[in-house]
């Protein structure tokens, strides 16, 4: 029976797509047809048809292929079939950017759109605008401007969006058609009204003041179309947000209105936009709050929907206010529409009391299989922020968590709940021993490799230090046996982590890695042997340098610094020191990658493929710059200095590279004048002491809207103390005046003038490049015996607290927190800090900075440097 | 026997004549596309691109395309070309600086296989303008005494005021039908 259903299926899905088995070449090949002089019109329909499909499922045309169809295609303008005529409309906007000198149909699309069948009208405008550049623009504007203000609404808000549209390639013409969107947006039909809202608020949203008055003209008139008052609101709350005052400016009291309209959309979108406002009070919150309360009642399943998904969102920030609905969420949970389901147990798990804790999950657990990956995220999220909130209740949810990685489900989601096991072991030391226990029994049948290399990585990094640290051993090597080659190579190194760490266990870990040396992989034959034969030195140095921290330099340098050892065939050995340190991504940056997963990937597995450095990207350009290669390996690029406020006439920002003994500073100008030409620019620098300029490389000539770079070539002093400075800095220039819309300069004579930038810093963080030390203490003890350490103590009376100072410090020293002791521990008065970093030249340097609070904060700072002179620098350079 | 022909032809529906009408930008080839169309003139604005209409003479269907005459367009005319019955080639007879280049892209037309059996109506338009070239004079500048194998014939008109273009329709509907 079930067989037979299954036929059925199949047969059905046959008949349902006629389509299914076309081929691009045939299609093409049938397409000629268009070229007959009598048009079959229903046989040239299902053709166009087909190309549309073909396009529409991603199929790829070239250059020459699309400008043969569309000509073709332009043959069928002779037909006066309506429908084939819509459907080459269709073509034209499909393959408009395909082809090539799709102009050709301008003067047909121009003739139907202002022409007398109505059902042309709309769609011909749409296909014209795709076809239209911006020098085409002003051909067709007279016509787009009636369109605009046409009877027909259709007509009209075809040409409200095609201005939108079109307002990317050509906005100052669209800013000319604002009557005409004004007239628009009087129109009684909804759409017209909303677009043409659309299209005025595009024209005026770099006018600050403009769209406040746009917005409280169009508050005092009450739009008809509830699509216009949505996006109205939307208008209003970012205007809100961006608004230094308190919420009780006339714009909230319009969302606030908004709260009772009529429609539903409206009213959604008010409560959305009310609990989304970054400064909302609980006292503000309670009436959309309750809005949303009464959809989470509704019959319909997308306003249920949206409430609650909102609700969740909301909890984050205001968890007392969603409280008020726990009620109306606990009806819920046996929703029949499971995503319903899922957000409203994940919202009460975030908003609930440790007791309700258990409850909830054993409500989880009964449809949890039946929810799709997304939600099951959504589930494992909310089980995150749970266990950070209750620790005592870890291992109900490490229980859950662990059944979960049994079930069937894909990368992004078992990628999830490892993730969160691996933020509570971290997070939490007791639940530590059962979550690593959990992942080994999950990689024993794991069919992610990505996610088995990660675990064993943790496995390597964490079990060492356990309290019986063999058990993991066997779950280690049966991935030797029975993984694939990426696996395996994974396992050898996590095994040679316990080797290196635990003592007994070393003789037991050679005879694993001495059969490991047999493997058909080459990967893990050779870290087979290379761990074996480190590990026979029983050198704890050793063990530490090449064994416990991994490789510190950018993969991408060091494959190009390879390539160029390999062109020179010279005697000399490879010197890893000339290869540019990897940077570790700063906190900014790493905030920007966790938004991107909402949040969620904070774990400490493998680096991930490394992404191309700030110094790699730079590293090419600059050495096309004559006199810069000579200088060696750039060593650090700093971060981009403005050093004019963002609207003056001319913008400059500075990048500072650092080289060994150099230091290159890149200006990167842009002209905002469209009648100026300027030429010979060049930025003057009043260097500090000991700074020897080297070189200078100016711009020769920077048209208006253009970037142009200009150099400066400095030595460093020789004195460390003197390295660290502020340069006063002009920029100078030559200016010809200029036509602005052609560029050209009215003389050939110019005239010298100067322009004031702020001073440079330079300071001893772009002198650094920061290192992660997976095992601090250990490089710390071992520096004791040979490094130069200095001392000195200091108050910091500016800072109030203790992440303050970490903050602080951190950057100004520009110098890696290790051992994850950047995050302070609540409720602490003294905490420890510790960092590690290159100065350039290759030097090492750790600091360890014990910091107490009382009245400001007090620093104990201890430098250990491969060099006296950077332990003093660094030392005094904090005072 | 022709007669009868055409009678027959009336009645199936015959096939739709295709005509091309080319010429440089400003020649007048909108307005006279137009004219025959729906007899009146229309404002026009230069054509990017082409205009195709359905065009009845006497009780001849044809199917007429205008093909914008501007440099950049020209290069677009070959695609036009396959299946073509005839080619009216309109000239802007006051346009005496550009009869030349008029002349260049004629030939250049001509030379297309495609066109080889077209039949070519040159119209030495504009007719109504002072000090305008003669039909003879436009005839000489064109170079059309070279024109061999070919069924063509010049006319002089003026499409704004309706002049000539009744005469050289006939003369093409004549010749269309005597080619079969």
């Amino acid at each position: 029976m079930s067989s037979f259903k299954k036929d059925k299926k199949e047969e059905e899905d046959g008949s349902g797509n006629p389509f299914q088995n076309i081929e691009k070449t045939t299609v093409l090949q049938e397409a000629r047809v268009f070229n007959e002089n009598i048009i079959n019109a229903k046989k040239c329909t299902h053709i166009l048809t087909k190309v549309l499909y073909l396009l529409n499922q991603g199929e790829q045309l070239g250059v020459k292929e699309a400008t043969e169809v569309f000509f073709s295609m332009t043959k069928l303008f002779q037909s006066k079939d309506v429908i084939l005529r819509r459907m080459v409309y269709l073509g034209i906007k499909e393959l408009s950017s395909l082809a090539d000198d799709v102009i050709i149909v301008t003067s047909s699309l121009t003739k139907d759109m202002t022409g007398k069948e109505d059902l042309y009208r709309a769609a011909a405008i749409r296909a014209l605008c795709s076809i239209t550049d911006s020098t085409m623009l002003q051909t067709i504007e007279r016509y787009m401007k009636q369109a605009i203000v046409d009877k027909n609404s259709a007509v009209s808000s075809a040409a409200l969006v095609s201005s939108l549209h079109m307002s990317k390639i050509a906005s100052d013409v669209i800013k000319r058609w604002v009557n005409e969107a004004q007239e628009a947006v009087n129109s009684d039909n909804i759409m017209v009204q909303y677009h043409a809202l659309g299209v005025l608020y595009h024209i005026r949203k770099t006018d600050r003041l403009a769209v406040t008055k746009l917005v409280a003209k169009l508050t005092r008139m009450s739009l008809k179309s509830p699509y216009a008052v949505c996006m109205l609101v939307r208008i209003a709350s970012k205007l809100l947000e961006e608004e230094e005052g308190g919420n009780d400016s006339p714009l909230f009291e319009f969302i606030e209105s908004c709260l009772r309209h009529k429609s539903e959309m409206v009213i959604y979108e008010a409560a959305h936009a009310i609990v989304n406002l970054r400064r909302t009070t609980s006292r503000e919150l309670a009436p959309a709050i309750s809005v949303l309360q009464l959809f989470c009642g509704s019959p319909k399943p997308t306003l249920r929907f949206a409430a609650v998904r909102t609700l969740n969102q909301v909890a984050i920030n205001h968890p007392a206010a969603v409280t008020a609905c726990n009620l109306d969420l606990e009806n819920l949970i046996t929703d029949s529409n499971r995503s319903i389901a899922t957000l409203a147990i994940t919202t009460l798990l975030k908003t609930g009391a440790e007791s309700s804790v258990d409850r909830l999950m054993k409500q989880i657990a009964t449809f949890v299989s039946e929810i799709s990956d997304e939600f099951k995220v959504v589930v494992v999220q909310a089980i995150r922020a749970l266990a950070l909130k209750f620790p005592r209740k870890h291992s109900v949810l490490m229980n859950f968590l662990s059944a979960m990685l049994r079930d069937e489900g894909g990368l992004e989601y078992k990628a999830s709940i490892a993730d969160t096991i691996i933020t509570i072991i971290e997070d939490n030391a007791d639940a530590k021993e059962t979550g690593l226990a959990h992942l080994c029994e999950f990689i024993e049948d794991c069919e992610h490799t990505s996610l088995a290399v990660r675990i064993l990585h943790l496995l390597g990094k964490e079990g060492p230090k356990t309290k019986q640290p063999s058990r993991y051993i066997r779950f280690i090597y049966n991935r030797v046996i029975l993984e694939n080659p990426t696996v395996r190579a994974a396992a050898v190194s996590a095994m040679a982590q316990f080797g290196a760490l635990c003592p007994d266990l070393s003789e037991n870990i050679q005879v694993l890695l001495a059969r490991c040396q047999m493997d058909s992989d080459d990967e893990v034959r050779d870290r087979a042997t290379y761990y074996s034969n480190i590990l026979k030195q029983q050198d704890k140095s050793l063990y530490n340098n090449y064994i416990l921290d991994p490789l510190q330099v950018s993969i991408p340098s060091l494959e190009r610094c390879l390539k160029d050892y390999l062109h020179n065939h010279t005697e000399q050995a490879f010197d890893i020191k000339t290869v540019p340190v990897v940077a570790v991504p700063t906190e900014e940056e790493k905030q920007i990658t966790n938004q991107k997963a909402e949040g969620m990937l904070i774990s400490t597995g493998p680096p991930k493929p490394i992404p191309v450095s700030r110094e790699e990207n730079y590293a090419e350009k600059l050495n096309a710059i004559p006199g810069i290669q000579q200088l060696g390996p750039l060593f650090k690029t700093s971060e981009i200095v403005e050093l004019t406020e963002s609207e003056t006439e001319y913008v400059v920002c500075c990048i500072k590279h650092c080289y060994t003994r150099h230091l290159v500073l890149q200006f990167d100008c842009v002209n905002t004048l469209n009648d100026q030409l300027l030429e010979n620019v060049r930025v003057q620098l009043d260097p500090s002491e000991g700074y020897k300029i080297v070189k200078e490389i100016p711009i020769s000539k920077l048209p208006y809207n253009e970037m142009g770079s200009a150099y400066v070539i400095l030595q460093f002093p020789n004195e460390l103390a003197n390295t660290v400075g502020t340069f006063g800095a002009v920029l100078k220039f030559v200016v010809k005046d200029c036509d602005p819309n052609t560029g050209l300069p009215d003389t050939d004579e110019g005239y010298d003038d100067e322009y004031m930038l702020e001073d440079l810093e330079i300071s001893l963080g772009d002198q650094i490049q920061r290192i992660n030390k997976a095992n601090w203490s250990v490089s710390w003890d071992e520096a004791e015996s040979n490094y130069i350490e200095m001392e000195d103590t200091y108050s910091l009376c500016s800072m109030n607290s203790l992440e303050e100072a970490v903050k602080n410090i951190t950057q100004f020293l520009g110098l890696q927190p290790a051992e994850r002791s950047d995050k302070v521990p609540e409720g602490k008065t003294t905490h420890t800090l510790l960092l590690a970093g290159l100065f350039r030249g290759g030097f090492d340097i750790l600091v360890r900075s014990k910091l107490a609070l009382a009245d400001g904060v007090t620093m104990q700072l201890t430098v250990r440097s491969t060099d006296s002179d950077i332990a003093e620098l660094i030392t005094s350079a904090v005072g | 026997m022709g007669g009868l022909l055409s009678y027959f032809r009336g009645l199936f529906g015959s096939r739709e004549m295709r005509i091309l009408i080319l010429g440089l930008d400003g020649a007048g080839k909108t307005t006279i596309l137009y004219r025959l169309q729906v007899g009146e003139v229309v404002t026009t604005i230069p054509t990017i691109g082409f205009n195709v209409e359905q065009v009845q003479y006497k009780n001849l269907k044809f199917q007429v395309w205008d093909l914008g005459g501007q440099t950049s367009i020209r290069p677009y005319w070959r695609c036009y070309y396959s299946n073509t019955d005839a080619i009216i080639y309109v000239v802007d007879s006051a346009d005496k600086e550009r009869i030349g280049i008029s002349k260049d892209e004629l030939f250049h037309m001509l030379r297309e296989e495609e066109l080889q059996d077209a039949i070519l109506v040159v119209l030495a338009n504009k007719q109504d303008m002072a000090g305008c070239m003669t039909v003879a004079e436009v005839h000489q500048a064109l170079g059309l005494e070279a024109l061999k194998n070919r069924t063509f014939q010049i006319f002089k008109t003026s499409a704004t005021k309706g002049e000539g273009l009744d005469q050289a329709m006939d003369w093409l509907a004549n010749a269309l039908q005597n080619r079969k």
